[in-house]
């Protein structure tokens, strides 16, 4: 069956089973590889995008369930006031290991600062615990995350 | 039953050492296309190592092209898994061409071991090996591009100066841009390899920089890069369901129900005895194969497979059953001695204290994030990859015999991994995409889901060690034995399940034994992130620790005075061996370091309940000693406050920044399998199917962790691995020191723990 889904501000129309997950309608029917499989079961936020402005596990939601929320991933960060901050912590800290993981991470931290422009390292832990780095890239993921807020707050000023 | 033991592949960390000497390079030189410079570096075949299986015929090869706007591209041979290659060995020919690091381009090579020689990632042999050989053909570049400048000026060589990309003369003031000079230069005969000239090290602009990784734009923004993302015109993509347990027969299955299902192209059973017949336990194994329009469709429609198995001998098979045959097996004698020194028994029975202890360790599951998955086209004849491996050449073989077609018909794009770990060292993915390919007649992308990922490894295999050992009235540990009860068959150690006999204390104690017994298995086993060093490293060092605290001596000191001397324990077989000859002064001077930085001699200040555990190992030619700091709840629950890593793996850090990464990666990861990883077999498959119960360490798990190199007059050596060996029994013992309980059996319980 038809359904209109926004993604990055870009409207699509895709023919395929409401319990298509949107992770497999991004990558499969709309050809955005950024958001990456892992685990099927929401254990591993490596597909993580944003509903409305809420990062959600994209592998568990199913096409039917998106209705007309706003769908952003991390190939439309890059024009995200908050998304484009940490991309650029990210490459000026040099996160990625493998990288796999890394866009889940950084749409994940997105959602933390958006909500909370100044986490502590507590408030890191719990918005970041859902996002596994196989590679344990974890000291730099909260650097980043750190840096970009800093960022953030000197631009605003 | 699939033979899993049929020959055995040593981890390729045992790959040519002989070639860490080998100086004789040799280099051709051509007009690249547009007119730039290519050098193309030929070493001699890699030499095989003293216990390695025999070297694949190759070369080891470096390409650089200079294009006329200046851009220098470099070829990246080796599989980038996120140990940073891609970006580390192209620094290495970028210093010694004094390129600018803005101007210099990189390429992912195909495989094609004629010209690049040894393509892999494995055993952190990457620095070891090209280090040098890759120095020399930058350097044979710059001395070309210098030649032909002089040449052009009329002025002599060695008035002549480079650097960021630009040949000067600084008498006549001229100077001229690389791109300026690469044509004229590829006319150039090409220097010999041994005896050009190399930089100071204390010159070095781009070795030694805090360089990052050279994908990260892409990574970061979303690009696609790894297997999972490959795209080709009419692809099909497919899942295929294997017996759950290892080695079992498919009966029957519903093929014709699963065809009629919406979006299947195609669905048939796929027999080991057709594609796989001589039993390669990397090979196809019995299945299921589903083929359809999208993934999802597929995966959708296995939901509806209804197989039958026979599953085989190895469903009698448990973890629980491995457990209790070990305690048997420790009862007796072992099956057979690795290494036999002086008088055990008579010194154990004359010693004035003797400490007995058991240790054991479960299987584990590699965890790549990407799961395995796998890109093939077969047409005409001819087969095509797009394989996220660590070990593109032995995958070629494996395609060849399970189509029966040539090497040469197999063409393999390496894409960027996942993460490897070792899993992607062995290449049943790529046989299963190929025959898969094959029979559908179409390019098809195969991908595992997790549950297939997690059940169907090549596991770290499981252990016991039963020590026994005896001190001496002063607390010198004057008798070590171990019976090592390993899984395998029919008296071998299964791929990775083996022991060395100079594992550590051998040559430091004169009445020393190691037995070896061996537990029947069809698990499938294979390296991971330091092999056998990983589970080897818990087991020793935690007991070494015990006999420190009876010995009633400080841990650190009481490893201090078993290393004695600086000097080199040259490995049993007598012959040099640059990974298993141990260097007892490197050891004692990162062990005196780690001490230091780590304030252990004040750590009786700590809180009740909290600890500092040591602990070193010696693995893929790196000098680790590691100190963990944590503290145990009341409730049992372990918290790591803290980690320091002191490190001796030569004289130069090619890029500190990933050097950085490796290191903590490594100690982090050892951290995560000590808290929650096991792989647990019931009746002969993997219970554990996802995050769920396999955990993965999570960043509110993860310490901070100081990482120091002491540079030392050696040839620098590999990252990837020999951080995580030490790590765990460093928190074991620190477990010990926080509440008095030792840890014997890994993953960590808990619930042992409670106040």
């Amino acid at each position: 069956m038809a359904f209109s889904i926004e993604v990055n501000h870009v409207k699509h129309t895709v023919d395929v089973d409401g319990d298509m997950p949107l992770l497999w309608v991004l990558r499969d029917e709309l050809n955005l590889k950024g958001s990456k499989f892992g685990c099927g079961a929401g254990l591993c936020g490596a597909c993580t995008v944003h509903l409305d402005g809420h990062a959600v596990r994209s592998c568990i939601m199913p096409i039917s369930a998106v209705g007309n929320a706003a769908v952003a991933t991390i190939e439309g960060m890059a024009d995200h006031a908050v998304g484009k901050k940490l991309q650029a912590a990210w490459l000026e800290l040099d996160v990625p290991q493998c990288g796999y993981c890394q866009a889940g991470q950084i749409m994940s931290a997105t959602d933390l600062l958006g909500k909370n422009p100044h986490p502590t390292d507590a408030d890191i832990d719990a918005a970041m615990a859902g996002n596994v780095c196989r590679c344990c890239s974890y000291t730099r993921i909260r650097a980043g995350i750190k840096k970009a807020a800093l960022s953030r707050s000197t631009s605003a000023r | 039953m699939r033979p899993m033991f049929a020959k055995r592949t040593r981890a390729e960390a045992d790959a040519a050492p002989d070639a860490l000497v080998s100086r004789r390079v040799f280099l051709k030189a051509g007009a690249a296309v547009g007119g730039g410079l290519l050098l193309h570096a030929v070493l001699p075949p890699a030499v095989r190592g003293a216990m390695a299986a025999p070297a694949e015929a190759g070369s080891l090869n470096a390409f650089i092209r200079i294009a006329p706007d200046n851009v220098v591209w470099i070829m990246s041979k080796n599989p980038e898994i996120g140990q940073g290659i891609k970006t580390m060995l192209p620094m290495v020919i970028a210093e010694e061409l004094d390129a600018d690091w803005s101007d210099v381009r990189i390429t992912q090579a195909p495989l094609d071991q004629a010209r690049f020689g040894r393509q892999f990632a494995g055993g952190s042999m990457a620095t070891p090996l090209n280090y040098d050989p890759l120095r020399r053909v930058g350097a044979a570049g710059r001395q070309m591009l210098v030649t032909a400048a002089a040449r052009q000026w009329g002025v002599p060589v060695a008035e002549c100066t480079t650097g960021s990309g630009a040949v000067a003369h600084a008498k006549s003031g001229r100077s001229a841009r690389y791109g300026e000079l690469a044509a004229a230069a590829a006319k150039l005969p090409v220097p010999d390899l041994a005896s050009v000239t190399l930089k100071d090290p204390k010159t070095f602009k781009i070795i030694g920089r805090r360089i990052p990784g050279v994908d990260n734009p892409k990574i970061v923004t979303g690009q696609p890069l790894f297997g999972i993302d490959v795209d080709v015109p009419g692809m099909l993509y497919a899942v295929f369901e294997k017996c759950p347990v290892f080695g079992g027969k498919l009966k029957s299955a519903n093929i014709d129900a699963l065809k009629a299902l919406p979006g299947v192209r195609d669905a048939f059973i796929v027999r080991a005895s057709e594609a796989n017949p001589g039993g390669d336990p990397q090979g196809v194994a019995d299945g299921v194969a589903i083929v359809a329009t999208r993934w999802w469709l597929a995966s959708k429609a296995r939901a509806k497979l209804e197989a039958t198995w026979d599953e085989g001998p190895v469903a009698a098979q448990s973890s629980a059953g491995f457990a209790a045959k070990a305690k048997e097996l420790a009862k007796g004698e072992p099956d057979s001695y690795l290494r036999r020194d002086g008088d055990v028994t008579g010194t154990l029975k004359a010693a004035a204290h003797r400490v007995e202890a058991s240790y054991a360790y479960p299987f584990l599951s590699h965890l790549d994030l990407e799961p395995q998955n796998c890109t093939a086209h077969f047409h005409d004849g001819k087969i095509t990859f797009w394989a996220p491996t660590q070990n593109p050449g032995p995958g070629a073989k494996l395609v060849a015999a399970t189509l029966g077609i040539s090497e040469r018909d197999i063409t393999v794009n390496m894409t960027r991994v996942g993460g490897g770990f070792g899993r992607r060292l062995r290449n049943d993915f790529m046989a299963e995409a190929a025959w898969i390919s094959k029979q559908v007649g179409a390019p098809v992308k195969l991908l595992w889901n997790r549950q297939d990922d997690m059940r169907h490894d090549f596991y770290r295999p499981a252990g016991f060690h039963f020590f026994r050992a005896g001190l001496d009235n002063d607390g010198k540990l004057i008798a070590f034995a171990d019976h090592f009860v390993t899984v395998g068959r029919r008296g071998t150690p299964a791929d990775s399940a083996n022991m060395d006999p100079n594992e550590f204390p051998a040559q430091l104690v004169a009445d020393l034994e190691y037995g070896q017994s061996v537990i029947g298995s069809g698990v499938p086993t294979g390296p991971m992130r330091a092999p056998r060093s990983n589970a080897l490293g818990f087991a020793f060092q935690s007991f070494i620790d015990e006999l420190a605290h009876h010995a009633g001596r400080d841990p650190v000191d009481f490893r201090l005075a078993l290393l004695g001397e600086p000097r080199v324990l040259v490995n049993s077989t007598g012959r040099p061996n640059a990974l298993r000859d141990f260097d007892t002064g490197r050891m004692a001077a990162v062990l005196r370091k780690v001490a230091d930085v780590s304030g252990w001699r004040d750590r009786a200040a700590l809180p009740p309940r909290s600890g500092k555990g040591v602990a070193f190992y010696f693995s893929h030619l790196g000098y680790f000693a590691e100190v963990v700091q944590a503290s145990v709840a009341i409730s049992g629950d372990v918290k790591i406050d803290h980690v320091w890593v002191v490190a001796d793996v030569g004289s130069q850090i090619v890029n500190p920044s990933g050097a950085e990464q490796q290191v903590q990666g490594a100690a982090l990861d050892g951290i995560g399998q000590a808290l929650g990883q096991a792989v647990t077999i019931d009746r002969g498959r993997v219970v554990e199917a996802n995050f769920d119960a396999v955990l993965p360490l999570r960043i509110n798990q993860a310490p901070p962790v100081e990482v120091q190199f002491l540079a030392t007059d050696h040839p620098p050596t590999g990252l990837g691995e020999p951080g995580l060996p030490p790590v765990i029994p460093a928190l074991c013992n620190a477990i010990f020191a926080a509440t008095g309980k030792r840890i014997r059996t890994l993953p960590i319980d808990a619930a042992m723990l409670k106040a």
